[in-house]
């Protein structure tokens, strides 16, 4: 039992940054934001779950995916869904000509239920279909692409073909999925207004919680022998497959993590935000969500977090001062990060960071013993990734 | 419904011609694409900016002329292409020197940085031209149509982009098949160390390689604007399209590009014929992941002794 | 579980009219030959004569366009890659693969036929047994001072030595070498082969070899490959004095 305790922890420097990222998201950010921000970093974090997802699958199994918005919008999807159907009960609906169906159903001339909406009055199937459609899928396409070993640029190419057939699909089928609307106007989750202050910051919570127990099972993940052969795969791949290991297999896994990841994700974006489209499902979300990690550091769990908040608290920036800036910073980023920083934020710390403190470190005692109080460097307050890191000193 | 068998022969003509449009639209994107990516091996997400680089060159060829040389007006257009080609090679010259180059053995980070590159150029075209389409203005002998009979309306302008397109085709193929140039491209693709030690500027070969790419696809953007219209996210709308073209054809081979363009082309616009087109797109797309599922390597690719 | 040493009169891998082409070029052609139990073959030829596809044919990384190869009474042109690994069947590459960021310990490890399955994998346990294993290949392959270093520090020859202990961990019954010994220095090559020697028993190895020295001095017969075909075969002696093969060796 204890080695299981070691292998979710990591090493100490594990073990105390993960718990500086779950202070800085269960204490810091509830005490020093107020409830608009604090949903806004709550939406944020389901971002995060993509990002740490694709840490395992692309950082640590070489697989770029390239369509992970399309399992985030799945999640989504179905949570939304159930979210629509409580929403659409007869007696709020009963100006529709059909009433009990969704708003958009009845505007596209839809009489009755669709079947494949039938099980979604049940939360305890979305639950369960949250986390199963994206794995699905993903097990599907992961069958079908490693088995018959397409190379990893094609993967990533038919990722994106397949994100933009689920967006034209969306759109297209109005009536079944809200079309280019999305499926909005959602309110209740078993009579739970979830629209209130409360309510969010009470999601925003459940969602931090699930982050870190995914982050938990990622470390587990790469910590057994099945983080090292994704590994030694990416590195070796014909030396892993004669070795006796069925390569296609453990790549069907970890696609399957990440897709699983997503799907959470996209579902407690859809309660946090309170609905769901497909401009989260297609090919511009989907690589966004890439640089969400590749920012954090592609081999880096806690940096998959730190990237998608850094990242989308610039989007936010940028798009409420210089909206016409945001493309430009945000290509820069992409070129700047593969060119000169390809293990980002986490790779920096690795680099520098791990100097600087140690640099610090000596010569913080010096100084306490000088002047005490004074001298100690007050870790700023705004919620940089590098100065949490801080705390790291011994 | 009343057709006579004249009038649905019409049709299928005019609706083949319009497969044929299609596929010279995807064979045009697709011919630089498959000279980066097929002999090169880059992936550049980047693709479609560098043609639409091309049809925003025209459109200020066409505009400039209209302003200060309106008698040329007809002639224009042979100059826009020339510009074309250049500008977007020049461009392309430019990205990988200060890009690509650096970037040829990760060719997934190669993926991300061209994705970033191309969301600059968008934003460039943006702050240029403005957020609005904008459309070169057609000499004469491009509008209207032919008629061979009375029931078969075949626009000019469709016939113009087939012409160019093949004569494109042509003249890439001569290129690579049958140039000097072209075979220290090949020989840089297929061996680069022993390409090197047989004193190939193989640096220099990269380079002029992806510059023509780009020069290809900014002729291509030259040929677009005598269909539609120009926004600063015209290219890039299809650039997954053109990679699946490439891809399908399988990555080497010049006729596999021209065939999975033909093939992807024709049943698109048959799929239209009966269906959305949207729902086309959909079976289309679906078709070719099936087939790469298939034959993951392409079509038309060699069985090769590693 | 078959008892390993059992001396049966059929060889333990049989490779009939073997022909695999590409784009109509016979890479091997209608290729016989069978391998004893216990038996160290070297395979020698000129380049390009086919030695590595051969290799790849046996271990599924290439396909035969036709023929058979029959391993312990399974045949292997139509099984998967793994299955092949697991049947008994090991293959080391001509340039050392290995996990160079990985330790020699975690190298080893990984070759050890248990949690080969995705949760078998994710809930494997480096139990005493697992342990024990990799310190006696370790023993074996003299890498057990460089247990914890980093495979990518080891010299050239060490890496090869430690893909060949990879492939002891599996204990396979069909050992196959692809020119274990190129870039070795002499005294090396004098260790592998002594290496060689002592991991035979008990197994068959079949190896390509440029080097002369080192195939007299472990093989037990040698075949001779040129252009996809069968040219000879037999003792090293009897190999070396054939009029055929001197003609391919120094004809050109």
């Amino acid at each position: 039992m204890k080695s299981f305790f070691d292998k979710l922890a990591g090493s100490k420097q594990g073990a105390i940054g993960f718990l500086i990222l779950a202070a800085l998201i269960l204490v810091v950010f509830p005490l020093t934001l107020d409830a608009f921000r604090l949903n806004m970093v709550g939406k944020y974090l389901t971002y995060a779950f993509v990002a740490v997802g694709l840490v395992l699958c692309w950082g640590y199994g070489g697989i770029l995916s390239l369509g992970q918005g399309i399992f985030f919008g799945l999640g989504g999807y179905c949570m939304a869904m159930f979210l629509k159907l409580e929403a659409s009960d007869p007696e709020s609906t009963r100006i529709q000509s059909t009433p009990g169906i969704p708003d958009f159903m009845d505007w596209n001339q839809l009489t009755e239920l669709p079947l494949f909406w039938e099980p979604f009055h049940s939360f305890g199937f979305t639950l369960l279909a949250v986390v199963a459609v994206p794995v699905l899928l993903a097990f599907i396409v992961g069958l079908a692409m490693f088995k018959r070993r397409v190379g990893d640029v094609y993967f990533s190419i038919v990722t994106q073909a397949i994100a933009a057939i689920l967006t034209i699909l969306i759109i297209g089928q109005q009536g079944l999925t809200g079309g280019v609307n999305g499926i909005t106007d959602l309110r209740t989750l078993m009579g739970w207004d979830i629209r209130s202050h409360e309510a969010k910051t009470v999601l925003y919570f459940v969602g931090a919680f699930l982050l870190l127990a995914c982050i938990l099972i990622g470390r587990f993940i790469l910590a057994s022998k099945l983080g090292r052969l994704l590994m030694a795969m990416r590195d070796k791949e014909e030396r892993v497959r004669f070795s006796g290991y069925d390569v296609a297999s453990f790549k069907i896994f970890v696609f399957c993590v990440a897709a699983a990841f997503s799907g959470i994700g996209g579902a407690l974006f859809t309660l946090q935000v309170g609905f769901m489209s497909p401009s989260f499902v297609g090919i511009v979300p989907s690589i966004e969500m890439v640089i969400f990690a590749a920012v954090g550091g592609r081999m880096s769990l806690l940096g998959a977090v730190y990237g998608a908040l850094l990242v989308n608290y610039g989007k936010t920036v940028f798009s409420e001062s210089f909206p016409e800036l945001w493309l430009y910073f945000m290509g820069g980023l992409f070129i700047a990060v593969v060119m000169y920083f390809p293990n980002g934020l986490a790779g920096l710390y690795q680099s520098h960071g791990r100097k600087w403190l140690a640099r610090l470190g000596r010569w913080r005692p010096k100084a306490r013993r000088a002047e005490p109080v004074a001298a100690r460097p007050a870790p700023s307050s705004t919620p940089e990734p590098t100065s949490p890191a801080l705390e790291t000193t011994p | 419904m009343d057709l006579s068998l004249s009038d649905f022969g019409a049709i299928a003509i005019m609706q083949g011609f319009n497969g044929l449009s299609v596929f010279c639209v995807l064979l045009l994107m697709a011919l630089g694409l498959a000279i980066i990516f097929g002999q090169m091996g880059v992936i550049n997400m980047a693709h479609g900016e560098f043609l639409t680089v091309g049809a925003y060159t025209t459109f200020l060829v066409s505009s400039l002329t209209l302003r200060f040389l309106p008698e040329l007006q007809p002639y224009y257009f042979f100059v826009a292409i020339v510009l074309s080609f250049l500008i977007a090679g020049a461009l392309g010259w430019l990205a990988e020197w200060a890009l690509i180059s650096k970037l040829y053995h990760r060719p997934l980070d190669t993926l991300l940085a061209t994705w970033g590159l191309s969301l600059v150029m968008q934003q460039a075209f943006r702050s240029i031209f403005g957020a609005r389409e904008v459309s070169a203005s057609m000499p004469d002998w491009l509008m209207g149509s032919w008629m061979p009979t009375d029931t078969i309306d075949i626009p000019l302008n469709g016939l113009f982009v087939m012409a160019v397109t093949l004569l494109l085709t042509v003249a890439i193929f001569v290129l690579l098949y049958r140039s000097r140039w072209g075979l220290q491209v090949r020989a840089t693709v297929q061996n680069r160390v022993m390409a090197r030690s047989v004193g190939i500027n193989t640096k220099k070969v990269d380079r002029m390689t992806f510059a023509l790419g780009c020069g290809v696809a900014g002729v291509a953007g030259a040929a677009f604007t005598t269909i539609g219209s120009t926004g600063p996210t015209s290219g890039s709308l299809y650039i997954v399209d053109t990679f699946l073209v490439v891809v399908f054809g399988g990555a080497a081979s010049l006729f596999g590009t021209i065939a999975s363009a033909f093939s992807i082309a024709q049943t698109q616009s048959m799929a239209e014929f009966f269906i959305s087109g949207s729902m086309a797109k959909v079976l289309t797309l679906s078709a070719v992941i099936l087939i790469l599922m298939l034959r993951p390597q392409g079509l038309f690719s060699l069985k090769v002794r590693k | 579980m078959s008892p390993t040493g059992f001396q049966s009169p059929k060889p333990v891998l049989a490779i009939e009219g073997l022909t695999v082409s590409f784009d109509g070029f016979k890479a091997v052609d209608n290729l016989n030959l069978y391998l004893d139990r216990n038996e160290v073959r070297v395979v020698i030829g000129p380049n390009g004569a086919g030695k590595t596809t051969v290799l790849d044919l046996i271990c599924g990384k290439t396909r035969a366009t036709a023929g058979s190869i029959e391993f312990d009474g399974r045949e292997l042109t139509k099984m998967k890659e793994f299955d092949i690994v697991r049947a008994g069947v090991g293959r080391k590459f001509q340039n050392p693969s290995i996990y160079e960021n990985l330790s020699v310990f975690e190298n080893l490890e990984m070759s050890y036929p248990a949690g080969r399955k995705v949760f078998g994998a994710l809930f494997f346990k480096r139990s005493a047994e697992v342990v024990a294993r990799v310190e006696e290949v370790a023993a074996e392959i003299g890498l057990a001072d460089q247990l914890h270093d980093e495979a990518g520090l080891l010299s050239h020859g060490q890496k090869q030595w430690l893909e060949i202990g990879m492939l002891l961990m599996q204990d396979p019954a069909l050992l196959m070498l692809d020119e274990p010994v190129a870039g070795m220095s002499v005294s090396e090559r004098l260790q592998t082969a002594e290496l060689l020697k002592r991991i035979s028993q008990g197994r068959s190895v079949l190896v390509i070899e440029h080097d002369m020295e080192f195939v007299k001095s472990i093989a037990h017969r040698v075949t001779v490959l040129h252009q996809g075909k069968l040219l000879a075969e037999g003792s090293m002696d009897a190999v070396q004095n054939n009029p055929k093969v001197i003609e391919v060796y120094l004809g050109h």
